[in-house]
């Protein structure tokens, strides 16, 4: 399905991912992947295991070079201006935890100065009162539950203010309530910040409730594109879920009755 | 270059101490050991050799001088394995961080870490066996120099070396300076070594130090050659021992091998 390579809500998006090309070997993983992340714009990246999606936010993140295509962050490209892409970009990821050996301060002061932060000391306190780690503040993050390192986590993923925030199954480790909470604070993020989010989730609902858009990927193509409320009827499924399914057990079939 | 992003490098290394101070303890005990050790060696040896041999200022002083190349070495590649071990690789690069900054930063935090040996040292050596360490004057500071960036180089050598081969390869790191230090000739001239371990020995910095210290010890005009050429050696290897760094980490990024660094082996 082609796919708009900007978004309405903005000419200059926070992240503008063109023609994203990756080969191992005989491999491919991603095979000619565009799409952008408006400011303010949450965008679900979606798809089954093996799909692509840490590849892809690999390479936006600079820790994987591309085969061909582009990563722009903020118009800036990726691959040409490396620190004042990544300076305006941040992530959290279930399998990228805080070094568990330093306390949730020491973690946060450390990345606060790899990412030059100006008023670190305040902007550290400031995240610790918005994200409830105060108490914990002086606690080894290898000590924390795993609640508790998803939020410290997601603190020093908003250190920087970032224009774009790549987010890996934020949400896989909390429980209902906590995972609520989280939504709640990174929708308003993304509102009152003008920031961009990728987020990839197994969570249909979750994504369904976040997502101002989402792209289905599978063996490294994009094969859908859309609103995550109007896409699975637009597309003859009942819920994101019967969707995602359908896309997974049978990505090419559904690509060829798309095209 | 930016200084926060060196200074949090070094930060990290402090917070790391303090949350633990046990790691102070192998970097006094080794040294203090080889020290004391190596004390009695020459001393005994003063005791049965002919009159007038004093071994202590090339046997000690010989322990001394490797040991603080030992320890800038293993301060760089402990710095860097700190990241290894605690998994940090996705967070740290995905960082502004430079590459240059990353490496400035594990220097300058193995040049703290290894002064605290080296005092240990310098006590021990002069307070026990009344090692007259400055007796060798301004030369001194130009053979520290050359072992100290010896050193450095062999530290991001072996970095390169576990980020290329994944973290089971942190193995082949320790015993690095064991396996030099024949070669290096620290308490023998170079001259007792077969012709081919001679060959190797002049690709080694070190080699030039200790011949040169002997010779200073021996009451021989000072050996500038001898410090010029092992400064040359010593500038030549750290420009390819970082060349050879950003190589690996630029396969580490094209093969995403930086990305899935957490396996036991990425070999």
């Amino acid at each position: 399905m082609p796919m708009p390579l900007t978004h309405p809500k903005s000419d200059r998006p926070a992240l503008r991912v063109s023609r994203l090309h990756k080969v191992y070997g005989s491999v491919v993983a991603l095979d000619d992947v565009s799409f952008t992340v408006g400011r303010g714009e949450i965008v679900g990246l979606l798809g089954p295991n093996g799909a692509g999606k840490t590849t892809t936010i690999n390479m936006v993140l600079g820790v994987l070079a591309a085969t061909t295509g582009s990563v722009e962050i903020s118009g800036i490209d990726i691959a040409k201006q490396r620190a004042r892409a990544l300076a305006r970009t941040n992530f959290a990821a279930v399998y990228a935890t805080l070094p568990g050996n330093l306390t949730v301060v020491e973690n946060l002061r450390f990345f606060g100065l790899l990412y030059s932060i100006a008023s670190l000391r305040s902007r550290v306190e400031e995240l610790l009162q918005d994200f409830d780690l105060a108490h914990l503040r002086h606690t080894k993050c290898g000590l924390l539950s795993s609640g508790e390192q998803t939020r410290a986590a997601l603190a020093k993923a908003l250190l920087n203010h970032p224009q774009l925030l790549l987010l890996d199954e934020p949400t896989a480790s909390l429980d209902p309530s906590a995972a609520q909470l989280i939504r709640a604070k990174i929708k308003g993020l993304a509102a009152a910040d003008d920031c961009g989010i990728l987020w990839t989730s197994h969570n249909m609902h979750e994504v369904a409730e976040v997502c101002d858009r989402v792209l289905f990927l599978s063996r490294g193509k994009v094969l859908l594109e859309g609103n995550p409320q109007t896409l699975p009827r637009e597309h003859g499924s009942a819920t994101l879920e019967e969707l995602f399914i359908r896309v997974a057990r049978e990505p090419l079939a559904h690509k060829a009755e798309h095209a | 270059m930016k200084l926060r992003p060196i200074a949090g490098i070094v930060l990290r290394q402090i917070y790391l101490m303090r949350g633990s101070p046990v790691r102070l303890f192998p970097m006094v005990t080794w040294v203090a050991i080889d020290i004391v050790l190596w004390g009695f060696i020459t001393r005994y040896l003063n005791t049965v050799s002919g009159a007038g041999v004093d071994f202590v200022p090339t046997l000690l002083g010989g322990v001394l001088l490797w040991d603080f190349c030992t320890r800038i070495m293993q301060g760089v590649t402990t710095a860097f394995l700190e990241d290894v071990w605690s998994r940090n690789f996705l967070n740290l690069f995905s960082s502004p961080l430079s590459i240059s900054e990353y490496i400035l930063g594990l220097v300058i935090t193995s040049v703290a870490t290894s002064s605290i040996g080296v005092v240990v040292m310098l006590l021990l050596a002069t307070g026990i066996f009344h090692l007259q360490f400055f007796s060798m004057g301004l030369p001194l500071i130009g053979f520290l120099t050359v072992l100290f960036v010896f050193g450095i180089s062999l530290g991001i050598f072996g970095s390169a070396i576990v980020l290329r081969l994944g973290p089971a390869s942190e193995w082949l790191l320790w015993p690095l300076p064991a396996l030099l230090s024949p070669f290096a000739a620290v308490f023998y001239p170079l001259a007792v070594l077969p012709q081919w371990m001679q060959w190797v020995a002049h690709a080694l910095p070190p080699a030039y130090v200790f011949e040169g210290m002997r010779s200073l010890l021996a009451g021989r005009p000072f050996p500038g050659i001898l410090l010029l050429q092992g400064s040359l050696v010593a500038a030549f290897e750290l420009l390819l021992a970082a060349y050879f760094y950003g190589r690996v980490y630029g396969h580490a990024v094209r093969t995403g091998l930086l990305a899935r660094y957490s396996a036991e082996s990425v070999a």
